[in-house]
């Protein structure tokens, strides 16, 4: 097995960075090795980032020495993932170009459908094809990468039905017009590469209403707008929300030809009576059929949602769910609370009183349980909700945790980057319109459909890099902060304060020289830590800057 | 509703005019003139309007006339009575009643119960009014300091026009400073409140009314210190302990209820709840008795009016009017959330209610208080006794679940309002409270 090693330095680095994910991110030649995927290349379970868990929490050097070989993990079936396997197996990515296989899933459909996914295909292929031949391979900074969401939507934020629960930015069908809103996307995804300057894009997600719902075709001519504008690896994580559904087996060829290559499913609940509940349009069965035909093309890269805390839900009913889901589901599980938001169906209900409100304290007792039975399968919570074996990290939401840029795309898309084409130094919070039909209007005018742009200052970008990077196992290390506030240490600020130190006596908050992070316990009431850290925060900020920064 | 008011304040002070002219005291026409103010309202293009009764002499347009309290000297403009509506004539006789206006430019000019005589002609001043008793007290807070000034302004012009609203500065720890008023009842009160806000735009915050309590002193020491021997006890906080009095006093007044007899038995208990001794039992006509009973007036302050109305199905009808002190057994009640006195939430209670109303007021903090990541009991003790206890729960799970692009921006925002928010929290102990806690603790339950 001839290993073909791009660049040298990229070896030694994964010595010094033990932990992947910690990516460093103003050293940009380690952010390259710790490309896409970095937990990929971890061999055996992973080390627990719980001090009290049941598992020996690893040293640092131990994870170092271990990652020291780019070895891939024993185990797993070899496929193109990270740069190093790029070089091996890249007779192999184009033996097994999906272009081809893609049509042949696809002779039962109408023709027209049948071309347009070869046409996806083959585009995949080109880029890749272009990303061998004269790929960048020089480090980027933090500026210059970013994530992408694409809010997509099916035939846009539309969904088929709306669920009960849901308050997203989705609208049910009218017969929009797909090309026009394929172009608006490809359109916009230009326009706003061209103005943020990003020249990696490392991760794209496809989210929205459902997905799964448009067409492969918009997929990939996204992806190639975005390959085409910018540097899109050909390892660069694509996910697409899916519906059991709307995707049968032919259409995830398809979107597999297009260019994604990691598939999150919203299968919710595994009991019939609360798929109704929810108002959603798949029974249990289907949806585990479809977790299956998921694993066969989107092998080791799929993730379910499941959800907790329903009306009229019991602890033990829900453990069973979630063990009969361990049972199928690939290595990506996330657990969502229900939360009951003003305006949706389920809402009204329990209002009216058709339905229980759901027990908070059931909920509570769900979701330790379910983290518990979580890491005894072999998962690590690597967020609050989030939890992943085998190294499958979703790679874009690590992005927002880690408050890297992210540009979002389509209707009522959310983002945070530089517009550094512009000319700005200033990170910026930006919205898109949310009506899709206004949407459209302005992206065909502007090149863009932003509707609000918010200059964001120091403090407040600081405030989100506690507020995030807490949700996650690993939390702030030190480093991290220092990107991000070279002068006040996380020490300068927490250990002299009084309430912080109640939390860390409490052993709810860790600080230790790896950084600041919750422990297992605090991670399930961060939230009421959080306003105290962060008036903390705002009081070492107004001492250290006696006046006050606009914007800040 | 403002021209209802104004209306039958005119129908007011119409009647007091034909009252006082019918039943005026001897008067000397050829004596220097003495008049008494006893009303006073602001005109904005005319000045004040002084509502005065003549004793002595004459006043008519153009005379020179004094006020015996500030000393200051004023032209008469016009003179007149009321019929109801102002009707200026010429002169003003002793033994009528009638308007002045004198070039007046503040109400504070024309004090109710101040003398006017004639310049250079000054006379022994009049016995004003006899100051009112109060029977109810309420503590009134801004809702948030920054309105203080206006309250203040408002509460002075109010009372100025209102001469029977006792005026005492007070403070609480949880409210900030304000005012403890007393009112002629609990109708005047809501009356007053009322006035407030419609005339003045002053919304604010209403404790529960309280009563003034006495205590007897025991030991001369403490007489002393004090400077007399039976103290009126109008906040809690200043309530005196067990071991320095010899008894408690508590005010008591004589109610009397006329009721259709099908609710007479009801009434008798509810009377009985309230710890009222009957005095007087007769039937007025063929169906309604009057029932005449003494109530301590800590009883009836808070929602007894109600309740009675509720049980008689409205036909009930209730007046009361002062009769004294009675020894009572009155105790301070705290309340504690994890151990420490919470000083703001302290009242006064008789012995007999303590256990009802400090379970009334640890359910209505249990409710108002947010959980937090430890267990909150919340008690009500007497002395060290605990006689009551509710429980807030600790958070187990307290963690937004979803929190990816368009989540973070809705979740920072919250985040930074729970941050100022925490700022303005009171820490007992290590239990935050928030201001709207004390509020609802402390106001007056409108909706029983």
């Amino acid at each position: 097995m001839k290993l073909k090693l791009k660049k040298f330095s990229d070896l030694p680095k994964l010595r010094s960075s033990p932990h992947p994910c910690r990516r460093q991110r103003k050293d940009g030649r380690a952010a390259a090795v710790s490309a896409p995927v970095p937990s990929r290349w971890r061999c055996g379970p992973e080390p627990s980032r719980w001090r009290c868990g049941p598992e020996p929490s690893r040293r640092r050097s131990d994870t170092g020495r271990g990652h020291a070989a780019p070895l891939l993990p024993p185990g797993r079936p070899t496929r193109p993932t990270g740069r190093f396997a790029l070089g091996l197996s890249r007779s192999r990515v184009l033996a097994r170009a999906p272009g081809r296989p893609a049509t042949a899933g696809g002779t039962a459909l109408p023709g027209v459908r049948a071309r347009g996914w070869v046409k996806a295909a083959k585009m995949a292929q080109r880029r890749r094809l272009a990303e061998d031949a004269g790929g960048r391979r020089g480090p980027t900074p933090g500026s210059q990468r970013a994530a992408l969401y694409v809010h997509v939507s099916g035939e846009w934020p539309y969904c088929e039905k709306r669920c009960s629960y849901c308050n997203f930015n989705k609208y049910i069908p009218r017969g929009v017009d797909e090309a026009a809103m394929r172009r608006c996307l490809v359109t916009e995804a230009q326009t706003l590469l061209q103005l943020s300057a990003v020249q990696r894009v490392e991760s794209v997600f496809f989210g929205g209403g459902t997905p799964s719902l448009a067409s492969p075709h918009t997929v990939a001519a996204v992806l190639e707008a975005v390959a085409q504008a910018t540097h899109l690896p050909a390892d660069s994580e694509v996910t697409l929300e899916a519906n059991p559904t709307s995707a049968p087996s032919s259409r995830l060829a398809a979107f597999r030809a297009a260019g994604v290559n990691r598939l999150s499913i919203g299968l919710q609940s595994l009991d019939d009576t609360e798929l109704q509940l929810l108002g959603r349009t798949h029974s249990a069965s289907d949806a585990l059929q479809m977790l299956a035909e998921a694993r066969r093309r989107f092998p080791g890269r799929v993730s379910v949602d499941l959800m907790l805390g329903l009306p009229a839900q019991h602890v033990g009913p829900w453990l069973g769910q979630l063990r009969k889901l361990l049972r199928h589901c690939d290595d990506h599980v996330s657990l969502y609370q229900l939360s009951l938001e003003r305006g949706t169906a389920l809402f009204t209900q329990v209002q009216q009183g058709s339905l229980p409100a759901p027990d908070p304290e059931l909920a509570a007792e769900m979701y330790q349980e379910g983290r518990a039975v979580l890491r005894e399968a072999g998962f690590r919570q690597y967020e609050v909700s989030n939890f992943a074996r085998n190294g499958a990290l979703s790679t874009h939401n690590w992005t927002y945790w880690q408050c890297g840029q992210y540009l979002g795309v389509g209707p009522g898309a959310h983002g945070r980057f530089i517009p550094q084409g512009a000319g700005s130094h200033t990170r910026e919070a930006r919205i898109q319109t949310l009506e899709p039909d206004n949407w459209m209007k302005e992206v065909m005018l502007f090149g863009h459909g932003t509707r609000r742009r918010v200059p964001l200052g120091e403090l407040a970008l600081l405030e989100e890099v506690l507020a995030m990077g807490l949700r996650t196992d690993v939390g702030i290390t030190h480093q991290h902060w220092q990107q991000f506030e070279p002068q006040l240490t996380l020490w300068d600020l927490f250990v002299a304060n009084k309430e912080v130190q109640e939390l860390l006596e409490q052993g709810r908050l860790l600080l230790d020289r790896r950084g600041l992070r919750c422990s297992w316990e605090g991670l399930a009431v961060l939230d009421s830590m959080l306003p105290t850290l962060l008036s903390r925060l705002q009081e070492a900020w107004q001492q250290r800057t006696p006046s006050p920064v606009p914007g800040g | 509703m403002l021209i209802l008011k104004g209306l039958k304040n005119k129908l007011k002070r119409c009647l007091i005019f034909q009252v006082m002219n019918v039943l005026s005291p001897k008067v000397h026409r050829k004596n220097p003139l003495r008049a008494l103010v006893f009303d006073s309202t602001f005109d904005q293009y005319r000045g004040v309007i002084a509502n005065v009764a003549l004793f002595d002499g004459v006043v008519s347009k153009g005379d020179k006339i004094v006020s015996a309290h500030t000393q200051k000297t004023y032209e008469v403009n016009e003179v007149g009575v009321l019929n109801p509506n102002e009707q200026p004539t010429h002169k003003l006789y002793a033994g009528q009643v009638g308007y002045l206006i004198a070039g007046m430019k503040d109400v504070t000019e024309a004090q109710i119960g101040d003398t006017l005589y004639l310049h250079k002609q000054p006379v022994e001043p009049l016995p004003g009014f006899k100051s009112a008793k109060p029977m109810v007290f309420a503590g009134m807070y801004p809702i948030d300091q920054s309105e203080y000034n206006n309250l203040k302004s408002a509460i002075e012009k109010l009372t100025l026009n209102d001469s029977s609203v006792t005026v005492h500065r007070d403070s609480s720890l949880a409210l900030g400073a304000g005012w403890r008023l007393g009112f002629l009842g609990l109708l005047h009160m809501e009356v007053f409140n009322q006035r407030l806000e419609q005339e003045y735009n002053a919304s604010v915050i209403l404790t529960t009314p309280t009563v003034p309590y006495k205590a007897v002193l025991s030991s001369a020491k403490l007489i002393k210190e004090y400077r007399e021997k039976e103290i009126t006890i109008i906040n809690p906080a200043q309530f005196p302990d067990k071991s320095k009095v010899t008894e408690y006093l508590e005010p008591i007044v004589l109610g009397t209820i006329i009721t259709p007899d099908e609710y007479t038995g009801k009434i008798m208990m509810l009377c009985q709840a309230r710890r009222a001794v009957q005095k007087n039992m007769m039937y007025i006509d063929q169906n309604r008795i009057m029932l005449k009973y003494l109530f301590p007036l800590n009883e009836i302050v808070v929602d007894f009016y109600d309740s009675l109305k509720s049980l008689s199905s409205g036909y009930a009808s209730f007046d009361y009017e002062d009769a004294g002190y009675q020894t009572a057994e009155l105790v301070k009640m705290d309340i504690l959330l994890n151990g420490n006195i919470v000083e703001e939430l302290v009242t006064v209670v008789h012995k007999d209610k303590a256990y009802s109303a400090g379970k009334a007021i640890c359910e209505r903090l249990k409710d108002s208080l947010p959980r937090q990541l430890f267990e909150i009991a919340i008690q009500a003790a007497l002395g060290s006794k605990i006689i009551a206890r509710e429980t807030v729960k600790a958070y187990r799970k307290n963690v937004l679940a979803k929190c990816y692009g368009g989540d973070i921006t809705r979740k920072m925002k919250l985040l930074k309002r729970q941050a100022e928010g925490k700022k303005k929290l009171r820490k007992v102990g290590n239990v935050e409270v928030p201001k709207d806690a004390f509020i609802k603790v402390l106001k007056t339950q409108s909706d029983k």
